[in-house]
């Protein structure tokens, strides 16, 4: 497809959230074009840890949440299957008294936006979660949240975006953007040149370099989950784990194999690529250990990592530029965008076709002031 | 101060890996051999552990793996050799192993040798996951390293010389081979003997081979188009489709086989390059005559660059070590490297011989019925191969592990990664190049959850 396209909107990005929004723009019969560097999915929206949690969010992100997880209920209705997702509850582990407080006060907030969150003291935690280490201070669960299999969430976005419609190109790097009389004009690796009316940047760790090919100055750094799998150990975990402050995550998927993360593997964002590290897995693995102790009888047999930006405060960026009119934003997701993306991309359909969304984005649009105190990142 | 040598770490105490740790040694160096096995000899050279004796099974060069043994053994003084130790990650410059106890330790490394050795190659077929089916080299394991056969009445399938070589040794052991049963003709054969010709002592091992099984009355079957294992509980027989109709043998094992694959997951963690050989579909380190890799002080040797045999192996060692010494300013004899690439060049004819002889069947593993599992680990068939490719339009073979869990189990696709990709080219209509390859991700082996790290840098 050498040559020159001329549509309504380009979309900059294959991962969940740029297929997500061509779907919507396709469903609204808007012509849209999506620039994929790679393959969809390739980096973090296909590789993450397939957590689905509203438990433990930013405020900011709640309405976002909210909307994600609705639509995560009923994904076989808008991609053909469910993604494998399973509401099986989210437990968010306290390890000592601060850890407890912060688990009470975003239990307070939840009640306000309708969350379902139950206060868990220390002394019922083992009988009711038996394979759970002894120590614990106290936990969290939310019934409604939940996990999916992140691997084939985003093939199914964009296979149905097609299906509907849209134009995605794989294996198409975006080199540089300028503004024309008309909006945009993409130049793509190899040959190819895309005008655009509207331009959505949803290129995830490389969004902050997209954005500063139009002049915006939008920071984030470039990070990787380092994550594990191991051979299969008898079911018993039920929900999604994670620490109420900096730590592990850990689910059992139904075939028995335990996958977990916690720290950071090393990025390399020219080359496109990123490795788990083996002494962050490591550590990950004796913490695993301890909030899991019969994971020690386990072999781990995998490791891997995924690329995705974080931004300063680590809450993503969403909305239109403040700087370039017909631009809008969505990256920077921090490393728990997996969830948020089958809303992400119905939002910002709304904004530029409607130019409101019911759902507010307050906090998390590209103008807001980046002073805001920094949320530990959990997946 | 004075600056130490470089380290050169060697993983892999085979054929190439032992004469590459003799050629750093003669070179002034301390290499560090990191090897799986509990002795030093590799899959080739294994024996009855504690043994004495050499096993006297034909194609066992007692006297060369004795000597050379002997030679590693020697050396050992002036190596910091390793044994029952695992290489599970690495990069540049560093690599994590673990040892016989499960404790795992870092080293940094100047250079490093990769000389891994090469795995069993097999086709999925019907009943390929029956209990009594074992690779050639499993049921040489057995054997060699044993003492024991895989069954009382074995069917070998496949092809390579290993099948021919595997079958005869069995038949030495005592164990009776209800059929040889080889996918290739002997028209290739005929045609391979030129290049055959290369190597004569392997040539005449082969065909001595032959003879033996010949001699026996073992059934022979060439010519295979279609086969199956049958049974249920365990293996009860084969059943083939052979030019002259359907044949049935029975048997209670089955030792199946089409060559061998480089173990390259190290060298793909150190994100070394790789290039299809069009006409096996396996992927090739790449590397000058030499063993240098495109990443800087990375080195192959053995049938884990190529799989050409022990005695290619030691050579390539040979080889590979006089380039690691002059890579790292060392003096090393010119004359000596060039004499080691010539020796090779023969060897290199005499697998081209052998591939000619042997053609990897790749209509059986393009042909595989839609049930057949294909991923054992995660019990994945080549249907769901195919209507992934089908419903997604997607070929790429880590794309198709994705969306369907083939190759994410324990072997990490070790078995399964090769007839994946060619199901997934062929159901695409693309060349088999563009399925791709799986790419190895770390632990290289299961690593336990138990493990613990002991100080860094205790190895080195």
């Amino acid at each position: 497809m050498a040559g020159r396209i001329l549509t309504e909107v380009a979309i900059v990005g294959g991962g969940l959230v740029g297929c997500s929004t061509a779907l919507h723009f396709a469903r609204r019969r808007v012509p849209c074009v999506l620039l994929e560097a790679e393959r969809c999915g390739a980096h973090a929206s296909g590789v993450n840890y397939g957590g689905i949690r509203i438990q433990g969010r930013a405020l900011a992100e709640l309405p976002l949440a909210e909307r994600a997880r609705r639509r995560w209920g009923r994904l076989d209705r808008i991609v053909g299957a469910d993604g494998e997702f399973r509401a099986t509850g989210h437990l968010r582990i306290a390890r000592d008294e601060a850890e407890a407080a912060t688990l009470e006060r975003w239990a307070l907030e939840a009640a306000r936006h309708g969350v379902r969150c139950e206060l868990l003291p220390a002394e019922v935690l083992r009988s009711r979660f038996p394979w759970l280490g002894e120590g614990f201070a106290a936990a969290s669960y939310c019934p409604d949240d939940g996990q999916a299999n992140p691997r084939i969430v985003t093939p199914l976005f964009a296979r149905t975006a097609r299906e509907e419609g849209a134009t995605i190109l794989e294996g198409r790097a975006v080199v540089s953007i300028e503004r024309t009389s008309r909006g945009f004009l993409l130049r793509a690796e190899p040959e190819l040149e895309v005008e655009a009316r509207v331009l959505v940047n949803a290129a995830g760790a490389w969004g902050t370099a997209i954005a500063a090919m139009l002049g915006e100055h939008l920071p984030s750094e470039p990070i990787a989950p380092n994550m594990l799998v191991s051979e299969p150990l008898p079911f018993k975990i039920e929900p999604n784990i994670g620490m109420a402050g900096p730590g592990i995550y850990l689910r059992q998927v139904p075939s028995g194999s335990v996958v977990f993360g916690g720290g950071r593997g090393s990025v390399d964002l020219e080359r496109r690529r990123c490795r788990p590290l083996f002494a962050t897995s490591l550590s990950t693995i004796e913490e695993a250990c301890r909030v899991v102790p019969e994971l020690a009888r386990a072999s781990i047999i995998r490791t891997w990592a995924g690329i995705e930006g974080r931004t300063p405060d680590d809450l993503p960026v969403i909305g239109p530029s403040t700087v370039v009119p017909g631009l809008f934003h969505a990256f920077g997701f921090s490393g728990h965008g997996f969830m948020l993306a089958p809303a992400v991309g119905i939002v910002l359909v709304e904004l530029v076709l409607d130019g409101h969304s019911a759902t507010s984005l307050e906090g998390l649009s590209p103008s807001r002031s980046t002073s805001v105190p920094a949320i530990p990142a959990t997946t | 101060m004075v600056k130490s040598d470089p380290l050169v770490v060697v993983v892999g105490a085979g054929p190439a890996g032992m004469a590459a740790a003799r050629t750093l040694v003669e070179g002034g160096l301390r290499p560090l051999v990191l090897d799986k096995q509990p002795a030093p000899g590799g899959r080739m050279w294994q024996q009855p552990a504690g043994s004495r004796q050499p096993c006297g099974l034909p194609g066992h060069d007692a006297e060369t793996a004795e000597r050379a043994r002997k030679e590693f053994l020697d050396l050992a003084e002036r190596i910091d050799w390793y044994p029952g130790t695992t290489v599970v990650d690495a990069t540049r410059g560093r690599l994590w192993a673990m040892g016989p106890g499960g404790e795992v330790d870092e080293t940094s490394w100047d250079a490093l040798l990769v000389a891994a050795g090469a795995l069993d190659r097999v086709v999925p077929l019907p009943g390929w996951t029956l209990p009594g089916v074992y690779t050639l080299g499993g049921a040489q394991t057995a054997l060699k390293a044993l003492g024991c056969a895989v069954g009382r009445r074995v069917g070998f399938l496949g092809t390579g010389p290993l099948l021919w070589l595997a079958a005869a040794q069995h038949l030495v052991a005592g164990v009776e081979v209800a059929v040889v049963a080889d996918t290739s003709r002997w028209t290739g054969a005929m045609r391979a003997l030129p290049d055959l010709l290369a190597d004569r002592a392997r040539l005449a091992l082969g065909l001595r081979c032959l003879r033996m099984l010949r001699g026996a009355g073992v059934p022979i079957r060439r010519g295979i188009r279609a086969a199956a294992i049958e049974g249920g509980e365990n293996v009860t027989g084969i059943a083939l489709a052979t030019r002259r109709g359907p044949r049935r043998f029975a048997c209670d094992a089955v030792a199946i086989g089409v060559g061998l694959v480089p173990q390259t997951q190290l060298l793909d963690l150190l994100d070394a390059p790789f290039d299809l050989d069009a006409e096996s579909g396996v992927w090739l380190p790449r590397a000058d005559r030499a063993g240098r890799t495109p990443v800087e002080k990375v080195f192959v040797a053995g049938d884990g660059a190529r799989p050409l045999g022990a005695a290619a192996a030691a050579l390539s060692g040979e080889r590979a070590a006089l380039a690691i010494l002059e890579d790292i300013g060392r003096p090393f004899d010119r004359d000596r490297a060039a004499r080691l690439e010539r020796d090779l060049e023969r060897h290199v004819r005499f697998a081209r011989g052998l591939a000619r002889a042997f053609p990897f069947p790749a209509g059986l593993e393009a042909g595989i019925a839609s049930d057949t599992v294909v991923c054992r680990c995660e019990g994945v068939a080549a249907g769901a191969i195919t209507a992934a490719v089908r419903a997604f339009g997607c070929h790429e073979v880590n794309a198709v592990k994705a969306l369907t869990r083939c190759g994410m189990g324990r072997c990490q696709g070790r078995l399964c990664g090769l007839a994946a990709a060619r199901i997934a080219a062929v159901t695409a209509g693309v060349a088999l190049a563009e399925a791709g390859r799986l790419r190895a991700q770390a632990p290289i082996e299961p690593l336990p959850a138990r493990v613990r790290r002991t100080a860094p840098d205790a190895v080195a």
